[in-house]
Formats: structure tokens, C-alpha cells, sequence
């Protein structure tokens, strides 16, 4: 059984990837499962400089999903090559570094820095982050802007270019048209939808910063019309999250047109879920005499 | 760190607020030290979404004990278990309480749920430390004295005890003590914890608090528990630097 997929120019054992921001520098995860079963993982956002990220508290529980305003907390990309990536790279898998800046020369400068690491396959380029006042959404929902830090951030490395989309957009097609316009490889569709929730006794909204990202199970429908959408419009590798909870996820996410998938909140929940959702899919393809799993993306019958 | 299938032994009201939990659970009990803690996956559908945080309160040879009151979806779907019914547990979790050093009285003191860890952190104490606890509550319903040393106790509204906080009677006892070696183990909501931080920086004494935050993953990953370091350079993160820190360490 052949389970290996393609991004563009990358190849992945498997589609099965750990998204950014839910699996830390890969260490604390690595203490569950084996790493070098899974596709690649997504580093957390790495920006320029180090941030403190939003203060408590971050996140809270929704119906089948939870709210986050981290706040993109992370250690800079100097403390990143220096005492993440030796252990990242010894993984045995892909390791895909996800990217988030304020300004469109950060995303640039940080890019031109971390494309030196030889063991960094591709980029994903946060452009979508709900809970930053400058960047994340002030991108995200400007076609303009992705399209220009889709281009620059081109123009500075030979590795593939991912831009993670918004869903908070009223047409994501149009964003990934925009991206694979100016040269970009991939899209991941979608972040976490803008939410909130609040305490009807204090009247207080239950996190800090207000709003925050919503994900988890709640979301998946929303993320698989967008994944439908942007499949059926434009020709370009599209990389599925949202909600992702089991094996049955994943394939419903290739079917709309995702070549690869990312697994989030579920690794919150059960850390071992990316290697069961292996299982579960060779069990799946063998029982529907699938030889290649790439042969599910976008085989959706309408 | 494992996620264990823990089979419940046992489970029966301690108050009309609190319930306690027997679950046979080898592997996690092993190597559970007071103070930390284990996620709960309460159903296996994705409602509620998240496992649930509680202290470990007892261990008994393969047994883990847990001591939870019923404050929403989780914990009231977890007080209608019965005994049989399997439970989906990742742990242990967190850092536990520093028992080792040198001291000659340890003053465990409980608000209220935060009482919970202190069973199991009486055992482990040495016994040639003297132990006093002090259990405060809103009510008389609200203080847990399941397996507790030399009691002291407090209530918001007088109905056991001495009318008050735990920390107001804390602190008009604290003269009793001042010469000897004492070692301060606390758990309870933050205004408690806040009042003792206070309290022990100004009088420089040996306290450790166990921090309440909500949390989604329990082990690092999310970032989702952040609390602020008194020096200034950013946060700690509650499920993996803590549950326990030192008071002198964090700023509420």
C-alpha cells in the first residue's frame, strides 16, 4: 500500500501531519508516540523575535471545541535553531516550519534565517492567526497581502511555500488563487474560526483576550466545505484541518480535496491519535482495495 | 506519562458537594507523587471535548483516589458513573510537591476542592514531621477532612469552625508556630492562594502553592496555562512547571 502524498515538490510518507501550535517543539508529544510513523510535523509559530504571547486565561471549552487566544508564545527563531531544531531533526520526519510576523519584512527576514537549516523541508506561513492585534487576520483577510508576502517570501527560498489560510473570509477560493498566483505551493485550509464565550454570571467573556480561535470537532463541517470549495476552484495541493478526531476525518478531508491533513485539538485529548488515525487508514484502504492513498483526493462524486 | 483504561472500584458521596472516586489504575499509580495530577476523558465521544484535571488525593497499592466536586458537563457525567465502568486516564501530570528539606512542621492548607491533594501528601510526609492542617469551605458541606491530620477549621459562613477564611485563621494562628521549622503545602481558589503568597513573602516563609488553571492538553502542548514569573521574563506554564510552585516564584 502505497500511502505516500505529494505538496508540490515535497513528499510525505504519509498524509498525516501534527499542526502548529498543538504539538509545541515536538518533545513533550514524543513521549507518546513514535514521530517518525507520522508525515511531518508542523513547528509552532516561529516569529523574529521571541513573544510572551496573551496573558491568562487562553483558552476555554465550547460545545466539541475549545477556544484559544495563545497568542502565538514562542521562543524566536534564534532559540529555535539553536535548542529546538537538534532535537527536531533527529525526528525522522518532516519537519515543516511555520512562520507568523508582524510586518511583511519579518515574514521575509525570518524565512531568509531559517531556510539555512538544511533539516527544515518547507514553510507554512501563518498569515491567519486570530488572536495578534498586528499580522494574523490583518493578513489573512487582505487578498492583496497574501499575495504580496506569498511572492516575497518566494523570492527568498527554493523550499516550498504553504500559506495557511483564514476561514474568516467570505470566499477562501479567491485566497488561494491569490496564493498559488504569486508562486506558492500549498494551501492549509482552514485556522480556527474567530469565537468567543462568556460567563453569564460575571457577564465576563471567559478569556482574556475576548475572542479567540475556535477548533475541535465543532468546526469540521466548516472546514471541509472550505477545503471543498477551494478544491473545486483552483488547481493547487491543499493541506485539510479542522476537527480532525479519528481516522474517518481524514479520509472524509481527502475525499473534498485535501492531499495531506494536520491534526490539532485532538492531540490535546488523546496524544496518541495520529498513530491510531494510521491504523485506522491502512485498515480503511485495505478493505477498499485502495493502493495509493493519494488516489482519495478530490474524489468526491457530486 | 501514560493514558491508562482504569477500571472504577468505587464511588460514593463524601458531601453534598463532593464525591470520591476508587479506580484501579497500575501503571499511573506506580508512579504518582502528591500534588500531581491526571486527566479524566469522562465520556468516549467529543462531548465534552477535553479530559478534565483533578488532583491526585490517595493511592492505595494499584488504587487512584480522587476527591471531585460536581461543577459542570464533565464532572457531573463522572459523578454518574458506577463501579464497573471504565475510565480513560493520562497521567501523571504535573510536578508534585517538594516533600524533601528540612523542616519540622508542615502546614497543609485547603480551600474548599483544594483539599483534595492533601490525603496522599499526609502519608508521604515524613513521620518525623508534625502535621497541621487547615480545611476551610463555604459551608460545613464544602470541607473535605477525608484522611486529614490535627484539623483546623474554617467556614465562610460559620456553620463549622471558626467564621471566616482559612487564611484569617491562618494567620491568628501563625504566632504558635513562628519558631519552629515550618514547611507551608497549599491548594485552594487564587484569592486564597494570593492572600497566603502575601503573607509568606512578608514573612519569608517556606510555602509552596498549588495553581489552578484551566487547561486543555495537561502536558506542555497547547500553552493554553500560562502564569506570569515574578521575574518578569514571561510565563510558566501551569500543567508542566507546576501545578506547584514556590510563592516567591509567580505573580498572580
Amino acid at each position: 500500500m502505497d500511502f505516500k502524498v505529494k505538496i508540490g515538490s515535497l513528499t510525505l510518507k504519509n498524509p498525516i501531519l501534527l499542526a502548529s501550535g498543538t504539538v509545541g517543539y515536538g518533545n513533550e508529544i514524543a513521549e507518546f508516540i513514535d514521530l517518525s510513523k507520522i508525515g511531518g510535523i508542523v513547528t509552532k509559530s516561529i516569529s523574529l523575535k521571541p513573544r510572551k504571547g496573551n496573558p491568562p486565561q487562553r483558552i476555554c471549552e465550547t460545545p466539541s471545541g475549545m477556544l484559544n487566544a495563545i497568542g502565538l508564545a514562542n521562543v524566536g527563531v534564534e532559540i529555535f535553531l539553536k535548542e529546538k531544531i537538534p532535537f527536531l531533526k533527529n525526528l525522522n520526519t518532516t519537519i515543516i516550519c511555520n512562520i507568523a510576523a508582524s510586518t511583511i519584512e519579518e515574514y521575509v527576514e525570518c524565512t531568509k534565517i531559517l531556510n539555512e537549516e538544511e533539516s527544515i523541508a518547507a514553510f507554512e506561513i501563518n498569515v491567519s492567526c486570530p488572536n495578534v492585534k498586528e499580522g494574523g487576520l490583518e493578513f489573512g483577510n487582505n487578498l492583496e497581502a497574501v499575495g504580496r508576502i506569498t511572492e516575497k517570501v518566494k523570492s527568498v527560498t527554493n523550499k516550498p511555500v504553504i500559506i495557511k489560510l483564514s476561514p474568516n473570509v467570505s470566499r477562501i477560493s479567491d485566497f488561494a488563487k491569490v496564493v498559488k498566483d504569486n508562486g506558492g505551493d500549498a494551501v492549509s485550509a482552514i485556522n480556527t474560526l474567530v469565537g468567543t464565550s462568556f460567563n453569564i454570571w460575571t457577564r465576563k467573556p471567559k478569556i482574556k483576550n475576548i475572542t479567540g480561535g475556535l477548533s475541535g470537532p465543532a468546526i469540521k463541517p466548516i472546514a471541509l466545505a472550505k477545503v471543498l470549495e477551494i478544491s473545486r476552484n483552483v488547481d493547487i495541493p491543499i493541506i485539510g484541518i479542522g476537527g480532525i478526531m479519528d481516522w474517518k476525518d481524514v479520509v472524509e478531508f481527502m475525499i473534498v480535496g485535501a492531499s495531506a491533513v494536520q491534526l490539532g485539538t485532538v492531540n490535546f485529548v488523546n496524544p496518541y491519535a495520529s498513530i491510531e488515525i494510521l491504523d485506522g487508514l491502512k485498515n480503511y484502504c485495505e478493505k477498499m482495495s485502495i493502493k495509493k492513498i493519494s488516489d482519495l483526493t478530490a474524489s468526491y462524486i457530486l | 506519562m501514560v493514558i491508562e483504561k482504569a477500571r472504577i472500584e468505587s464511588i460514593q458521596k463524601l458531601s453534598n458537594y463532593y464525591y470520591l472516586i476508587e479506580v484501579f489504575s497500575p501503571l499511573i499509580a506506580k508512579e504518582i507523587k502528591p500534588g500531581q495530577f491526571c486527566n479524566i476523558k469522562v465520556t468516549d465521544t467529543n462531548y465534552p471535548l477535553l479530559r478534565r484535571p483533578f488532583s491526585i488525593c490517595d493511592v492505595d497499592a494499584n488504587k487512584l483516589i480522587f476527591v471531585f466536586d460536581v461543577h459542570g458537563e464533565g464532572t457531573k457525567i463522572l459523578s454518574s458513573k458506577k463501579k464497573g465502568d471504565e475510565l480513560d486516564i493520562l497521567g501523571p501530570l504535573g510536578n508534585g510537591f517538594t516533600i524533601e528539606g528540612k523542616y519540622d512542621l508542615a502546614i497543609l492548607i485547603g480551600g474548599g476542592i483544594g483539599t483534595a491533594p492533601f490525603p496522599y501528601l499526609t502519608k508521604k510526609i515524613s513521620s518525623d514531621v508534625d502535621i497541621i492542617s487547615f480545611i476551610g469551605g463555604r459551608t460545613k458541606e464544602h470541607l473535605i477532612k477525608y484522611q486529614m491530620k490535627n484539623i483546623h477549621l474554617a467556614t465562610d459562613d460559620g456553620s463549622e469552625g471558626f467564621h471566616g477564611t482559612i487564611i484569617d485563621l491562618f494567620k491568628m494562628e501563625l504566632k504558635n508556630f513562628i519558631n519552629k521549622k515550618i514547611r507551608i503545602f497549599a491548594c485552594g481558589p487564587t484569592p486564597m492562594l494570593k492572600a497566603l503568597q502575601q503573607i509568606s513573602l512578608e514573612q519569608n516563609l517556606d510555602c509552596q502553592l498549588s495553581v489552578e488553571c484551566a487547561m486543555a492538553c495537561g502536558f506542555g502542548i497547547c500553552q493554553g496555562c500560562p502564569i506570569e514569573k515574578s521575574n518578569g521574563d514571561g510565563y510558566y506554564l501551569v500543567c508542566k512547571d507546576g501545578p506547584i510552585f514556590d510563592a516567591d516564584k509567580i505573580l498572580f
